[in-house]
């Protein structure tokens, strides 16, 4: 077969799968979750960052296998609800950040997602589909009414995705050298 | 047997993962047990990080406010700086005399009708971990006298409930939740009505008729019929109303400030506050207006199962 119209495999070719030093992917997941429960006391503002899905998406981009992506979604999330009170089921999170790490593992095999601007939008779209997750388990699983979108998401999900731009600089340098 | 071929093995494991955690929520829903043990252990495990970050920003903020922010800061500024304080500090006494004085008589009402009802200070050391739900996390837990279900508050007003108390730590489901609610009334009409959170900076308001007079800026106060605050504890102040069918869409601002808190108060008893017995206002129009609102905050616990 021709290797130029074989477009999954020279695509393939230029996207590397990058690993991290020891303890670096364990030392972020509880840094994010310790950030993500700790500063909002002082800073309010900060409860609309999701640090755990901004780290669950990162090293499934990063890593590009769906399977510990989306162990590691699920770990995130599990914990997350665990760390959320007894009015979130455990499972909540999971269930969503399983999904993400399971779909950012994928995308980030397929396609190259180190420029900024891929960053970006994929967060937003990352943020987004989370949140849809989450909304449809409390509606069909729990029976909780909660509404698919509003401002306040919207902007969640902007500031996330300007968040994640400079986060994942910061995180790039945690990787091997190749 | 046929095996999984190697690039469906994810979507499996996906597939598998997803079932398990559909059946742990439907265990829990089930059961009514929300996996208390995990939740134990992950608190217990970061609990502590909680703690030193808290402390360590304290002694941080110290050492910052005590010596280096002096340190570049000119005397001239400093004494204008003084001088403004002062005046601002006297204008805003004179303005909030009167709340301050409502405010302050109040506590004394409520401290010295409930010196029986033993107290512990806490310091908040935690957040929610997501946007699911509004819980803070306290530094005082089961050894301190902390039992689920017990009040929370500042002397601002009402903060909300112990969901759970471990060892050393509590949670506090925050009245901002969706799921936290409180029997209240209005403090000059006396219209009652249980109020409840959003999942928004706002509180909602509940079972008010559209024929009940209020008004914005009215205050509101717990009615003591959920039986966890005691009575006249502020809750808020009504921010929006909008009429609605069958019942008023209030809004109300919390007049705690939910979202700094940084040392709470935990009424220590689960047993019915004893209520004072209190003159009839003088306003019959409202008072008598035993609206759908009433029953409702009656039996309103302060959090819905």
């Amino acid at each position: 077969m021709n290797d130029a119209f074989d477009i999954r495999s020279s695509s393939e070719l230029h996207i590397e799968v990058h690993k991290f030093h020891t303890g670096a992917i364990l030392a972020t997941l509880v840094l994010a979750l310790f950030i993500q429960a700790f500063l909002p006391i002082y800073f309010p503002q900060v409860a609309i960052l999701d640090l755990p899905l901004l780290i669950t998406i990162y090293f499934g981009l990063s890593r590009r296998n769906p399977s510990t992506g989306l162990l590691l979604g699920m770990a995130i999330g599990l914990v997350q609800d665990s760390l959320s009170g007894p009015t979130v089921p455990l499972g909540l999170y999971g269930i969503a950040k399983t999904v993400i790490g399971y779909l950012a593992s994928s995308i980030g095999a397929r396609l190259d997602t180190e420029h900024p601007a891929a960053r970006f939008a994929l967060t937003v779209l990352f943020f987004g589909l989370h949140q849809g997750i989450i909304v449809l388990t409390r509606r069909i699983l729990l029976a909780q009414p909660e509404p698919w979108f509003n401002l306040h998401l919207a902007i969640g999900a902007g500031v996330n995705a300007i968040v994640a731009v400079f986060l994942f600089m910061l995180l790039d340098r945690l990787r091997k050298p190749s | 047997m046929v095996g999984i071929p190697s690039r469906h093995k994810s979507l499996v494991l996906l597939a598998g993962v997803i079932v398990l955690q559909v059946l742990l929520l439907a265990v829990q829903i089930k059961r009514d047990s929300q996996g208390r043990l995990i939740r134990v252990w992950t608190v217990g495990a970061v609990s502590p990080f909680q703690r030193a970050g808290v402390y360590g920003v304290g002694h941080i903020r110290d050492t910052w406010h005590h010596y280096f922010a002096l340190q570049n800061t000119s005397r001239e500024n400093e004494q204008l700086r003084h001088e403004n304080g002062e005046l601002k500090m006297q204008i805003a006494q004179l303005q909030s005399k009167a709340a301050e004085a409502d405010r302050l008589a109040m506590l004394l009402n409520f401290r010295k009708s409930h010196e029986d009802v033993p107290m512990i200070g806490a310091r908040v050391i935690g957040a929610s971990a997501g946007t699911a739900s509004q819980t803070i996390d306290l530094d005082r837990g089961e050894r301190d006298g902390v039992r689920k279900n017990m009040g929370v508050i500042t002397p601002d007003g009402v903060v909300g409930k112990v969901v759970e108390a471990y060892q050393g730590t509590s949670q506090v489901l925050l009245l901002t939740d969706k799921d936290s609610g409180v029997g209240a009334m209005m403090a000059d009409s006396r219209i009652q009505g249980p109020v409840g959170g959003t999942g928004e900076p706002l509180l909602s308001m509940k079972y008010v008729a559209n024929d009940d007079i209020v008004n914005i800026g009215q205050r509101v106060v717990t009615s003591g019929m959920d039986r966890i605050f005691p009575r006249d504890l502020p809750v808020g102040t009504v921010a929006e109303i909008k009429p609605g069918n069958p019942f008023k869409l209030i809004r109300v601002r919390p007049a705690a400030n939910l979202e700094r808190l940084e040392e709470v108060i935990v009424l220590l008893t689960l047993r019915p506050l004893e209520l004072k017995k209190e003159p009839e206002p003088a306003n019959p129009q409202s008072s008598g207006a035993q609206s759908p609102a009433a029953t409702a905050a009656d039996s309103a616990p302060a959090v819905k199962p």
